[in-house]
């Protein structure tokens, strides 16, 4: 029985591989063929818009503060209306990881992936984007959230002008 | 004088010839190789550079000439830089000896298809080929790398071991051809390939040549999941290259050397006996490939178990018998 | 003519690569410079018409001797002795040499003077190795068993020697 199993295991081996050799390859060829991606690939980067069609960064630094590689980086600025947004919002590409924890931890579903990871180029610098290379006109996987709604801050004054608000304190006079 | 003169243009000739069309195989068994160990492994292989990858052995050569020729801080300099040309030289050096085709008559003139026809043609092969394990150890030794040097140690054990078998089994086709001489043993196969006549000797000698080769089942001075890449792991460039392409030359010298010894030569029926030779060298080089994709390597002690066990007593035991069976024929 | 220059330069690569074996302090040079001087030796027999001695000489002596050397020196990872740690032989060491060369030397002299033909070399000749074959194992045959034989009794005797005391009691629990 033993000497049958060897046997056997010697020369199976041989019949599997010659039967391999007249299968159809499982390659996908790539430049030419292209993967059939699933919808929830994460690969390149993008901030999205709300259904208004407003920026929905609200330049928390959230984003910036999950990722493992530093590879975000924003300055907030604040509007007429006291609106946060990113003056400048720049993604490194070149260390990006596409580990999606930046899309977790935004709480305005502002940023998002996309399975567009066709991003290889021969000049490192030219994969810095900048805020007008990620910002996309549509709302991206979610059509309906906007977050000032569903935050319920109708901001519509400058700070410390709406009714019953007392004015912001100078933080950098030493007056009580 | 001038028939002096003759005879050598016409060695140069054929030295010339053999040179171009041993490293046109080396290269394109690479390519062959990689192809079919891609479609048994259901992937393609190399396709890109030129109509179906054909040009994928230029590319490679291209790619290791232009790659640094690195020699590492404490090793031994110039043992290292030799090394790759023993391993390359040795494997061409036997091609001298190997009968392609039978005479022909050029103008007049008897020309033999080989080189030179040694009356002691197995000898200067069993020789030659006891000379490319020094490429495997100093290329180890030289490279001063505790990986390489394991390689090394590894090569020369198990090419040392299977020499024996090696040589054993080649006693009986001498025996039966009656002469050391590698184009008295094709003559003798005219009817009938000592394959059938004995495929003990045929089965003892292919497994040593494999082991030779230094290819799966047996690559275990290479080995690259335990040892990075064993006797050439410090080598990079055209250094490199000489090791890889000498493991090609190799397999295309053993397969003819199996050619000559078991399948006959250049006999055959129909064809033009040149292509008959071709038809079987490129045979057993498929059959190498075949036997890398569908074997696992060897355990280092099932190794010398096979050798030392099982393949010397049983080419000892078929010189016995195939001795008394030829008395017994008279 | 050809033959001769040949034959010299053989006999010239062959001493110098011998000298050059003993002389050095990396037994791994060593090895692979007495592997060159059995090159040029088999390629002298083959000169002097004996080409299944020069194939042996190849393939027992480079192919399988040395190698064997060059795997115990690679197991036993002997480092290259330094200048220091040795001392130049004395004469206790140097006159068994001395007197084996001197030796050699009257006696090749003593050759020549007394057969004035010996000088001029054997006549050219070939052997087949049919004919080898024949001398061997025919008109030898007797010589080359008593040398078998003779190898078989060092094999047992080594194997003996190299016996420790453990496997020898270890040997004698099991009979």
């Amino acid at each position: 029985m033993h000497v049958i199993r060897g046997i056997r295991g010697t020369f199976q081996p041989f019949w599997v591989t010659l039967r391999n050799m007249f299968r159809k390859p499982v390659t996908i060829q790539y430049p030419e063929e292209k993967q059939q991606l699933p919808e929830r690939y994460r690969a390149r980067l993008i901030l999205t818009r709300d259904p208004d069609g407003a920026e929905r960064c609200v330049a928390c630094h959230l984003c910036s503060a999950a990722c493992p590689v530093d590879c975000i980086s924003m300055q907030a600025a604040e509007a007429e209306d006291g609106r946060r947004y990113g003056a400048w919002f720049r993604i490194n590409f070149t260390r990006c990881i596409f580990c999606g924890l930046c899309t977790e931890a935004c709480p305005t579903l502002a940023i998002q992936v996309t399975a567009d990871f066709e991003l290889a180029g021969r000049d490192p610098l030219k994969l810095v984007y900048e805020k007008e290379d990620l910002l996309v006109d549509h709302c991206g996987n979610n059509n309906s959230y906007n977050f000032y709604r569903q935050s319920g801050i109708g901001v519509a004054a400058p700070r410390g002008t709406n009714p019953g608000e007392t004015p912001p304190a100078d933080v950098k006079d030493l007056m009580p | 004088m001038s028939e002096m003169l003759v005879t050598l243009a016409l060695i140069l000739g054929k030295l010339l010839f053999i040179f171009g069309v041993v490293l046109f195989m080396a290269a394109y068994l690479v390519l062959a190789e990689r192809k079919i160990l891609g479609r048994m492994q259901l992937r393609y292989g190399p396709n890109r550079v030129g109509p179906f990858g054909l040009m994928q052995p230029l590319a490679d050569v291209i790619k290791l000439l232009t790659k640094e020729d690195f020699v590492p801080a404490r090793a031994d300099k110039w043992l290292f830089l030799i090394a790759p040309g023993i391993t390359a030289v040795t494997a061409l050096l036997v091609f001298a000896v190997i009968p392609f085709g039978p005479t022909l008559e050029i103008f007049g003139r008897q020309v033999p298809l080989v080189v030179v026809d040694l009356n002691i043609g197995v000898l200067y092969f069993l020789g030659v080929s006891s000379m490319a394990v020094y490429g495997v150890v100093l290329g180890g030794w030289a490279s001063n790398s505790k990986y390489s040097l394991l390689g090394g140690v590894r090569g020369l054990s198990q090419m040392v071991s299977y020499e024996l078998s090696l040589g054993l089994s080649l006693v009986p086709v001498i025996m039966m051809a009656r002469s050391f001489s590698l184009t008295d043993i094709v003559m003798a196969q005219q009817s009938i390939p000592f394959m059938l006549l004995n495929p003990v000797a045929f089965g003892v000698f292919f497994i040593c040549v494999l082991a030779e080769s230094n290819r799966i089942p047996f690559d275990l001075p290479e080995a690259e999941n335990e040892l990075v890449g064993g006797f050439h792991t410090e080598y990079s460039g055209m250094r490199f290259g000489l090791f890889f392409v000498g493991e090609y030359i190799n397999m295309v010298v053993l397969g003819s050397l199996v050619t000559v010894f078991f399948l006959g030569g250049w006999h055959g029926p129909w064809l033009p006996p040149l292509l008959w030779f071709l038809f079987k060298v490129l045979a057993v080089c498929a059959m190498f490939i075949w036997i890398r994709a569908s074997m696992p390597r060897l355990r280092y002690d099932q190794l010398m178990n096979l050798g030392w066990k099982i393949l010397l007593p049983l080419s000892l035991v078929n010189i016995l018998v195939t001795g008394a069976v030829l008395l017994g024929l008279g | 003519m050809i033959a001769t220059v040949m034959f010299y330069l053989l006999g010239a690569v062959a001493l110098g690569a011998t000298g050059l074996a003993i002389i050095q302090r990396n037994p791994v040079y060593a090895v692979i410079y007495l592997v060159k001087s059995i090159f040029a030796l088999a390629l002298i027999f083959y000169l002097l018409g004996a080409p299944l001695v020069a194939a042996l000489q190849v393939i027992v002596y480079a192919g399988a001797i040395m190698v064997l050397f060059l795997f115990v020196i690679m197991m036993l990872e002997i480092t290259p002795t330094s200048a220091t740690q040795c001392t130049a032989p004395g004469w206790a060491q140097w006159s068994p040499v001395l007197l084996l060369a001197l030796t050699l030397v009257t006696l090749t002299l003593l050759l020549i003077g007394l057969d004035p033909l010996a000088s001029e070399g054997v006549p050219r000749w070939h052997a087949s190795p049919r004919d080898f074959g024949y001398a061997l194992f025919k008109e030898y045959a007797l010589a080359v068993k008593i040398i078998s034989f003779q190898l078989s009794f060092a094999a047992v005797g080594a194997f003996h020697v190299g016996m420790t005391e453990r496997r020898r009691a270890q040997l004698e629990d099991e009979s």
